[in-house]
């Protein structure tokens, strides 16, 4: 156990060294330049302007740089927010993004297995159909039109009622959080709800339903201790990298709920090419991801004793 | 416990319902606000963006700010003169103008703040707007000492300013956010970190900044240590929300969260449906395009300008392509605002018009081809943003340049950089480009296209139009500025050295509760300064 979580690891810190030097290589390539603005600059104050963000170096020197820098974690400073440290930034940001992606997942997962379950239980029958066909929507409806449906929504029910029930936009409450999380939890939801409904679907006609039915086990005991139980693995399997996918992914969310997080800067940077940005916000997303990615691989273990972590 | 989620989601519901917020406060002299983006830092010496460049005059003030009608009156200066041969100038400060922390602000916060921002090391992308001062442009490029530079604290309520060149607009200068005073205890006790945060700035404007917390909120609150607090209404600003995206803030209007915002294309139809009283403005900005002009560029060729000139209609571009209020028909480089000699410059000294003929662009085309010595023109690159907005006017472009004159237009659509840095090397035939005003004269305008002007990124050089820029700049008289101006607008219009296309405006809603609000073409725009809310 311990020698195979060190091992995933180490094969994450590789993981995640191989993402930083593919980022940097790739934010290098692309066309453009980091310190050009509206309005041009002589060459004098171009070279100083270079000088302090290091750009006057050759690209494999600044990749050494990075790299030594990386290690001590320090990620440097901002090129569009001159002052302020690329650690800062996720300091301040990320809690809010995990927050919302939290709250999505929590949403998601909830829903996914309950519409799932129920949907397998009903299958083709109308309450399956209608879920399903909204499912097609939840994975095809990109989560911009959600996001300002959702928006359009709460102007409504405010102005049907005369004042501000729930906040159209902004941070801070837990009424703030509501329909932002709502909304960039439904892929995921819908995506969730398929996948149990087809695990449900393939557990019920297994033979150990069909013993516990023999027994004489109550229904309810066998959707909960036996169907459930052993269905919800795939969708476990799935939620490391959706919770990574999710709190990283809110951009559009963040945007239209004006949500200080740091998916607008993962954004902004990349448009900006605000290379301290890029770097620091890809390699912690990168970091994330791996170590969610682990700890499922670990957590599965626990579920389901069938698998041997070796 | 989603029994518990849910009674904690209807109680926060219920609390948040009994504490209504509302943009504009009458009690209160509050009001709410939406930011497009993340002000990048507040340091006068360094912003560059239109953000910064609307707080900033809020918390700072300069010599001089400009009026609600957009006239200079004394900011911490109370009195200034200018020598009689334009060669300098003279600040005399008001005693009680103080920084929020109660000292008072003299002459040497001045003279600081212009000196650190011409260091070669601070790297201010706005220092040029320093230039005009003697010795600025020389130690800005490390050869000269910052103490050579022409601004002294003769003693601490005056300052005497050397300029390089008589320059007729220095005072207005002293207006923009670039010669903001900075105090340099306070500066040198934040290092690095100076304006970073609320608490790494102090203010000598009309509010302080107290709260921000970074890409969600500013607050801005009633500075009492200002020396013209009475003139003040307003207790607090508080920008709320930061989002890019027009449809949230036209739902937080909507909603009664904000004061103000502004509406594009397509929220427009929106607030238009609900039924919102649409406001528009002229923001002074000038929208063209621009030719590479480039040697072996067959954009270079004036009878192909001068056809794309008799083929383009602004008045019809401004009200089918454009299609919302507010744009102007664009006629020459010089926006209609700017002052002339007397009343505005376009008025003293009207533009000449291409009128919009076939025939006589078809001829042009003809002699183009023949001096390019082929018979059919290759694809064209038009570079342009990626906006929609951008898009929209690109692809008219193409269609209206391939029906007319049977030009084939390749769109080059880019990001924000990517487009500069084609502009920059040169790797285009048009380009959709656009500039704003940063004072109120009309070289702000006027020296674009000089040939050592590095925003001239079509390269265009005309020795002609070179001196005429130089006669603009180097006389202090209205008169032989104007008429240099005026014969610069002729050459314009004669080498076609560009399109102009229209005159931007902007559309927006406006809580009709608060009144005051200057919009301005220079200066912070809108200014909330003198603003109030009414019951």
């Amino acid at each position: 156990m311990l020698a195979y979580t060190l091992k995933r690891l180490l094969a994450g810190i590789v993981t995640v060294w191989f993402i930083a030097t593919a980022t940097f290589t790739a934010m290098h390539m692309v066309p453009g330049d980091p310190l050009m603005n509206d309005k041009a600059v002589s060459a004098e104050i171009r070279a100083n302007l270079e000088r302090k963000y290091g750009l006057d170096k050759s690209a494999p020197e600044q990749y050494v740089i990075f790299m030594k820098n990386m290690l001590s974690g320090d990620f440097g400073i901002s090129f569009t927010q001159q002052n302020r440290q690329v650690n800062d930034i996720i300091r301040d940001h990320f809690p809010v993004s995990a927050t919302l992606g939290i709250m999505a997942i929590f949403f998601a997962t909830i829903g996914g297995v309950l519409w799932g379950a129920l949907t397998a239980l009903y299958r083709n029958r109308l309450p399956d159909i209608i879920i399903m066909f909204l499912v097609i929507l939840g994975i095809s409806v990109p989560s911009f039109v959600f996001a300002a449906l959702g928006q359009l929504l709460l102007v409504n029910i405010n102005s049907l009622f005369g004042a501000s029930i729930i906040p159209v936009a902004g941070w801070g409450t837990f009424s703030h959080m509501l329909m932002p999380s709502m909304v960039l939890g439904l892929g995921t939801m819908a995506l969730l709800t398929r996948l149990m409904r087809s695990s449900m679907l393939e557990i019920v006609n297994e033979d150990y339903i069909r013993t516990a039915r023999a027994k004489g086990l109550s229904p309810s005991r066998i959707f909960f201790r036996h169907q459930l139980r052993n269905a919800i693995l795939p969708v476990i399997t799935v939620l490391g990298p959706q919770i990574a996918a999710i709190t990283t992914g809110g951009f559009v969310v963040e945007l239209v709920f004006a949500i200080p997080g740091l998916g607008r800067y993962f954004v902004q940077a990349v448009q900006q090419l605000d290379y301290t940005v890029i770097m620091g916000t890809t390699v912690f997303y990168g970091a994330f991801l791996v170590l969610m990615v682990i700890l499922v691989d670990i957590l599965y273990g626990f579920i389901d004793p069938r698998v041997r972590l070796s | 416990m989603k029994y518990l989620l849910f009674l904690i989601a209807l109680w926060s519901a219920i609390t948040s319902a009994q504490a209504p917020v509302t943009s504009a406060d009458f009690e209160n002299q509050t009001i709410s606000i939406a930011l497009t983006q993340e002000p990048p830092q507040l340091n006068g010496m360094k912003a560059t963006d239109q953000v910064s460049n609307f707080i900033l005059p809020h918390i700072m003030e300069g010599l001089v700010r400009y009026d609600r009608r957009g006239r200079i009156v004394p900011g911490v200066a109370h009195r200034w003169e200018i020598d009689p041969d334009g060669m300098g100038a003279t600040f005399w400060l008001r005693e009680n103008a103080l920084w929020s922390d109660g000292k008072p602000v003299t002459a040497n916060d001045f003279v600081f703040a212009w000196r650190t921002t011409l260091a070669p090391k601070t790297a201010s992308e706005y220092a040029f707007i320093l230039f005009p001062i003697k010795n600025a442009e020389a130690a800005n490029k490390g050869n000269a000492k910052l103490t050579d530079i022409g601004v002294t604290a003769v003693d601490d309520y005056t300052i005497r300013v050397e300029l390089e060149r008589p320059t007729a607009y220095f005072i207005k200068l002293t207006a923009f956010a670039t010669y903001f005073p900075i105090r340099e205890d306070f500066f040198n006790s934040r290092g690095d970190s100076y304006a970073a945060d609320a608490q790494d700035l102090i203010f000598n404007g009309p509010f302080r900044l107290t709260e921000w917390v970074h890409s969600a909120s500013l607050k801005m609150e009633k500075n009492e240590t200002y020396w013209n607090k009475e003139k003040i209404t307003l207790n607090q600003i508080n920008a709320a929300y930061i989002t890019e995206d027009s449809r949230a803030r036209l739902n937080l209007f909507i909603d009664g969260k904000i004061v103000h915002t502004r509406l594009d294309g397509e929220t427009y139809k929106d607030a238009l449906t609900q039924k919102q009283r649409i406001r528009s403005f002229s923001t002074g900005s000038i929208f063209f395009l621009e030719y590479n002009h480039r040697e072996g560029r067959i954009t270079d060729n004036l009878n192909l300008r001068r056809a794309i000139q008799h083929t383009f209609d602004s008045d019809k571009f401004v009200n089918n392509v454009l299609a919302t209020p507010g744009n102007l028909a664009a006629e020459s480089l010089f926006p209609v605002w700017l002052q002339g000699v007397e009343d505005k410059f376009r008025k003293e000294y009207p533009a000449a018009v291409a009128v919009v003929d076939q025939e006589l662009a078809a001829e042009y085309l003809a002699k183009a081809k023949a001096e390019l010595g082929i018979d059919e023109f290759p694809a064209l690159i038009l570079l342009s943003g990626n906006t929609p907005t951008a898009t929209k006017q690109a692809e008219y472009l193409q269609g209206l340049l391939k029906s007319r004159l049977g030009l084939d237009i390749k769109i080059d659509k880019q990001t924000f950089k990517q487009r500069l840095a084609k502009m920059t090397s040169g790797d285009f035939d048009f380009v959709l480009a656009g500039w704003g005003p940063d004072f109120d004269d009309i070289m702000t305008f006027g020296d674009l296209f000089a040939s050592w002007n590095l925003n001239n990124r079509g390269r265009y050089s005309n020795p002609s139009y070179d001196e005429l820029v130089r006669v603009a700049l180097n006389n202090v008289d209205p008169k032989t500025r104007m008429d240099a101006m005026a014969k610069l607008q002729k050459i314009i219009h004669d080498d076609a050295v560009i399109l102009p296309m229209y005159e931007q405006g902007v559309i927006y809603l406006m809580n009709s509760k608060v009144r005051g609000v200057v919009r301005r073409v220079v200066g912070p725009d809108p200014d909330y300064t003198y603003s109030r809310v009414i019951k």
